[in-house]
């Protein structure tokens, strides 16, 4: 019933211990991750950089697929690259947007954005290996867009209301700071 | 729901070979037909003249002269375009669009995939079309060019909320997101105790039905929401720049989408592959569910085409009126309204 499965075309290789599958789109999706990451932050045009931005979040969305997290999966390519990438585009594209190479982007700013970079990759990858550690992934029942939903609005009902009313509170901000009169 | 045995037993990647090729037919035969029947014929018979005549009996043939017309122009790249931004762009429209047939069920047994996600999937998927118009037009380095995809990607971000919010009512209604369920939910479903002709969502959800096909006009960005190519201002807008198979490929898109949103609006709104009176489990209609599908298809498309045909082209600031002001609250009552009787009844 998922799309892992349905890729797939047989659930043995969910069950049992035969991951060979997954570890090989695995593979070629961190590796297409991580050229396309470096060259979104080394290329000097913007659009390009969103555009590569684009296969990154892609790759994201393939790894939550491959983890059985189906409607997360489609979630973030709706909201990321249907979303918030159009807009970067469209922000650039309104704005500045020339074609070729932009000297603006190539600045002293660099090497405090690799020092920023190297302490996240630090920072949230050592609280990974801690908590996780070598854990086996649960791959035992990928998750149903239904349970989602009752565990959403059940047992998480109040932070969700919490994030909805933060959104709200986002948006007339935004309009306020936005309107003149 | 029975399955269905197969004389031969094929190995997976057989399998997935027969899907890819038809998966490529389902999206280019309706496509196809709707180009023939309602762009060559029916628009010309709305004008009074005949349309193409000569290719073949009634002009039956023209689409494949105009193919082979655009196989054999030259691919020009303006010079001083990004070229492999230019040459992708296509392609992300044609993936984004080619992607979505795979939710669409056609018979019981009949499917590309069975995700849980379904419909959810769909509206996602047919969202990245925006990143390959944008790309069109920014890549072409022309201000028309950037101008065309500047407003398409305005009209597509503003008719998407309508688009996805229409589909929360069937969604409510029918308690999946399952494609498969839904047309399930329709043909077994009854109104008010009577179940002769199930319960196809039109009845229940029209408003939704309005809103979704105004959306879809908007999506295709074709008349009367055509400010993105308006030809009297922009040339075409994003196309402006493409020549040959380049522009073949965008115009297939183009049609293919149209098939495409018709067969979503036709399995959410039609009951897709079933026909009222007979058992929906049947194995039956494995081989008459594709043909009553593409019925209703070219039935949805009629209505979207003949809208396309009729009504003068609406100004940028109406254009997004509509959307922000009138559809998006139209179609969030409906959600209330939906949720409201479905825990009453």
């Amino acid at each position: 019933m998922t799309v892992l499965a349905a890729l797939q075309g047989f659930d043995s290789l969910m069950s049992g211990d035969t991951v060979v599958a997954q570890n090989i789109a695995f593979g070629i999706l961190a590796l297409v991750m991580i050229v396309a990451a470096l060259r979104m932050v080394t290329t000097s045009n913007v659009v390009h950089a969103a555009l590569y931005l684009v296969i990154v979040l892609a790759g994201v969305s393939g790894i939550f697929i491959l983890l059985g997290a189906e409607f997360v999966g489609v979630t973030q390519v709706l909201v990321y690259i249907g979303a918030i990438v159009v807009l970067f585009l469209f922000g650039i594209m309104l704005t500045r947007g020339a074609l070729g190479e932009d000297e603006e982007a190539d600045t002293e700013k660099r090497r405090m954005a690799v020092l920023v970079g190297v302490l996240v990759l630090v920072v949230t990858g050592g609280a990974v290996l801690d908590s996780f550690g070598d854990a086996a992934v649960n791959r035992a029942a990928p998750s149903l867009t239904a349970e989602i939903g009752d565990t959403i609005f059940s047992q998480y009902i109040v932070p969700f209301e919490a994030v909805s009313v933060l959104l709200l509170a986002a948006l007339i901000g935004a309009i306020v700071v936005a309107r003149k009169d | 729901m029975n399955t269905l045995t197969l004389a031969v037993e094929l190995a997976h990647w057989q399998q997935t070979t027969i899907r890819a090729v038809v998966g490529l037919v389902a999206v280019l035969l309706p496509a196809g037909t709707l180009v023939y029947l309602f762009l060559f014929k029916m628009m010309s018979f709305m004008q009074s003249r005949l349309g193409p005549m000569e290719a073949g009996p009634y002009g039956s043939l023209q689409l494949l002269a105009e193919v082979g017309k655009f196989l054999q122009k030259e691919d020009i790249v303006p010079e001083n375009a990004d070229r492999i931004v230019f040459k992708t762009a296509p392609f992300v429209v044609l993936v984004s669009t080619f992607l979505l047939v795979l939710v669409i069920p056609g018979g019981p047994d009949l499917m590309f995939i069975d995700v849980d996600t379904g419909i959810f999937l769909a509206l996602a998927v047919s969202s990245i079309s925006v990143i390959g118009i944008l790309m069109a037009g920014w890549a072409s380095a022309s201000k028309y060019s950037l101008l065309g995809a500047l407003r398409a990607t305005g009209q597509l971000i503003a008719y998407e909320l309508p688009l996805v919010l229409a589909v929360m009512g069937v969604v409510i209604q029918a308690g999946t997101l399952n494609m498969q369920g839904i047309v399930m939910a329709q043909a077994e479903g009854e109104i008010f105790g009577f179940g002769g002709i199930g319960s196809p969502f039109i009845i229940t959800q029209f408003l939704g039905f309005a809103i979704f096909l105004i959306a879809v006009q908007a999506e295709l960005t074709q008349p009367p929401f055509d400010m993105p190519i308006a030809e009297s201002e922009l040339v075409t807008g994003y196309l402006t720049e493409y020549s040959g198979m380049r522009f073949l490929m965008f115009f297939i898109g183009e049609f293919a989408t149209a098939g495409i949103f018709s067969a979503l609006a036709a399995t959410l709104f039609l009951g897709g592959w079933y026909v009222p009176g007979l058992d929906p489990t049947d194995n039956l209609f494995n081989v008459i569910g594709p043909m009553v599908l593409l019925g209703k298809i070219i039935l949805v498309a009629f209505l979207i085409f003949w809208f396309r045909f009729t009504y003068p082209r609406f100004r940028e600031d109406q254009l997004q009126t509509l959307a922000w002001k009138v559809l998006i609250p139209l179609s969030l009552a409906n959600i209330i309204a939906t949720g409201v009787l479905k825990v009453v009844f």
